[in-house]
């Protein structure tokens, strides 16, 4: 079983190629609309004024870390603590006008989601050394499990599905679907499948 | 003339519906994980997925975060109020929300606020028909939002498909919306797919075809032959599982038909993830007995 831990070095994403099954076991974060534009406008494209404090727990998080675009089903125990009840991938294509920032910035290395992402993310996985996993769509009580522990939340003003969980996984199950060396999956299939469909209907 | 209450039994229909995938689908999905290369991304993401249906009746949690739109098909007798089966129908989904089979789904499209408990307007969707036997049997299908988006309906003719008012013209878009997916509704998927009708009785008739046994066969012999090509030509595309690449594109395609205007001609796809929660459940009655057995 081909393991990974995050933090994630530049060389050992380097070697992952498109088609590759990984299990990913560290930290990692979500993150979904609410979160990428938040990140855009209060750190990326403006100068930190507000909440240092979050800007600087991200950093130490996200370098050579791993976003996970997650809407968890979450429980609240009666001690405070939290825990995922089911935590399938969200599609990714909504962060596609964020995403290739967020990953120069903050020195991101995987982006997990489902259906895959664009050419300006491929491009991003490019030239900074990262790549895109592929979760299962709908695989919510499996993920779930592999949520060791759920570290802290922050934005909770987002919402539950929106904030951003800082959790413990361990074998999260995923695909390499967009590579480091600008391969992707999606492209490939969609235009191999294009193909196939003009063979079967003669034209 | 009767007086049911059957909502705890509507709670527990959807709890099955939310958990326990149907054997068929599961047969399905482990015969489709033997079909393709060991090792490869198509044969991990159904590993995945068949590890997750296992969890997930195990442990009485929903297979999938995203329970859907509850579908509910109900038929009953003459004497029975529908009214009153709604309103039970409408509670027990509440309930299953409070007890957390179904995710809180229902949003108000005009200020985008959550209902929180999967009731709001025609939310739940129910359909009654009357009918002639004297017992009530529901079906309850989970309609996921993400393979929902990539259902699709065509008017035909189409002249870019070169697609015509005939089961080749009907063969030609069923293939199109399945590329036109690729990997975004969650696939190996099942296809449901409805000919004719107006825009609206065929997209409802291509979503019923989906509470249909994967191996059952069409009455219509020329449709049975539509339904055979078209899941073996929908595999030749190669999408595989996910959109991963691979053997196994869809599980199962099901065609109906209703009559249509001469002016009309549409074709209706409804595109249904691995997770095809559908489940049933019959209600018989001897004297003041009602008996429920699920299925
Ligand atoms: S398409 Fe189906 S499996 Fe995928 S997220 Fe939606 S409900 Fe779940």
């Amino acid at each position: 079983m081909p393991k990974l831990t995050v933090p994630i070095s530049d060389e050992d994403i380097r070697a992952l190629h498109a088609g590759d099954t990984v299990y990913l076991t560290g930290v990692i974060v979500t993150g979904r609309d609410a979160a990428h534009k938040f990140m855009i406008e209060n750190y990326i494209r403006n100068p930190v004024v507000a909440e240092a404090e979050l800007y600087a727990e991200l950093k130490r998080l996200l370098n050579g870390g791993v976003i996970y675009h997650c809407g968890p089903v979450v429980k609240k125990h009666d001690d405070g603590s939290w825990s995922f009840v089911a935590a399938g991938p969200t599609t990714s294509i909504r962060e596609e006008v964020y995403q290739p920032e967020v990953i120069e910035h903050f020195n991101l290395k995987g982006v997990i989601g489902k259906g895959g992402m664009g050419a300006n993310t491929l491009k991003a996985c490019q030239e900074h050394a990262a790549v895109y996993f592929h979760a299962i769509g709908g695989a919510a009580t499996l993920i779930a499990q592999s949520v060791k522990e759920v570290i802290t939340v922050h934005k909770m003003e987002f919402g539950v599905p929106e904030a951003m969980w800082v959790i413990r996984v361990e074998d999260f199950p995923v695909v390499v679907t967009m590579d480091s060396h600008g391969e992707s999956i999606h492209t490939k299939v969609e235009a191999e499948s294009k193909k196939k469909l003009a063979e079967l209907l003669g034209v | 003339m009767k007086d049911l209450n059957l909502t705890n039994d509507f709670v527990e229909l959807v709890r099955r519906a939310a958990t326990d995938l149907p054997a068929d689908m599961e047969e399905a999905l482990t015969k489709a994980k033997g079909n393709e290369e060991s090792g490869s991304s198509a044969e991990g993401a159904l590993d995945t997925i068949l590890k997750n249906v296992t969890m997930a009746r195990q442990r009485s949690t929903p297979i999938c975060q995203d329970t859907g739109t509850p579908i509910f098909e109900i038929r009953y007798p003459v004497g029975v109020s529908t009214r009153a089966l709604a309103n039970q129908i409408r509670q027990a989904v509440a309930i299953a929300t409070e007890q957390s089979y179904l995710r809180p789904n229902a949003v108000d499209s005009l200020t985008g606020e959550n209902s929180g408990d999967n009731t709001g307007e025609d939310f739940p969707t129910m359909h009654f028909h009357e009918w002639e036997n004297d017992f009530v049997h529901v079906d309850l299908l989970l309609k996921g939002g993400g393979c929902e988006n990539v259902s699709t309906q065509y008017k035909l003719p189409d002249g870019g498909l070169k697609a015509g008012r005939d089961l080749e013209g009907v063969r030609r878009v069923v293939l199109d919306a399945v590329h036109q997916a690729q990997g975004k509704g969650c696939g190996p998927a099942v296809l449901g797919v409805a000919i004719g009708g107006d825009r609206g009785a065929s997209y409802i008739k291509s979503k019923q075809q989906l509470l249909r046994k994967l191996d059952d066969t069409n009455p219509n012999q020329d449709l049975a032959e539509l339904e055979e090509r078209l899941n073996k030509e929908a595999n030749q595309l190669g999408i595989g599982p996910m959109g991963f690449g691979g053997e196994t594109t869809v599980l199962g395609v099901k065609v109906g038909t209703l009559h249509r205007l001469p002016a009309s001609y549409f074709v209706s796809v409804a595109y249904m993830c691995w997770a095809n929660r559908r489940a049933s459940m019959d209600v018989t009655f001897s004297g003041d007995k009602v008996e429920v057995t699920y299925a």
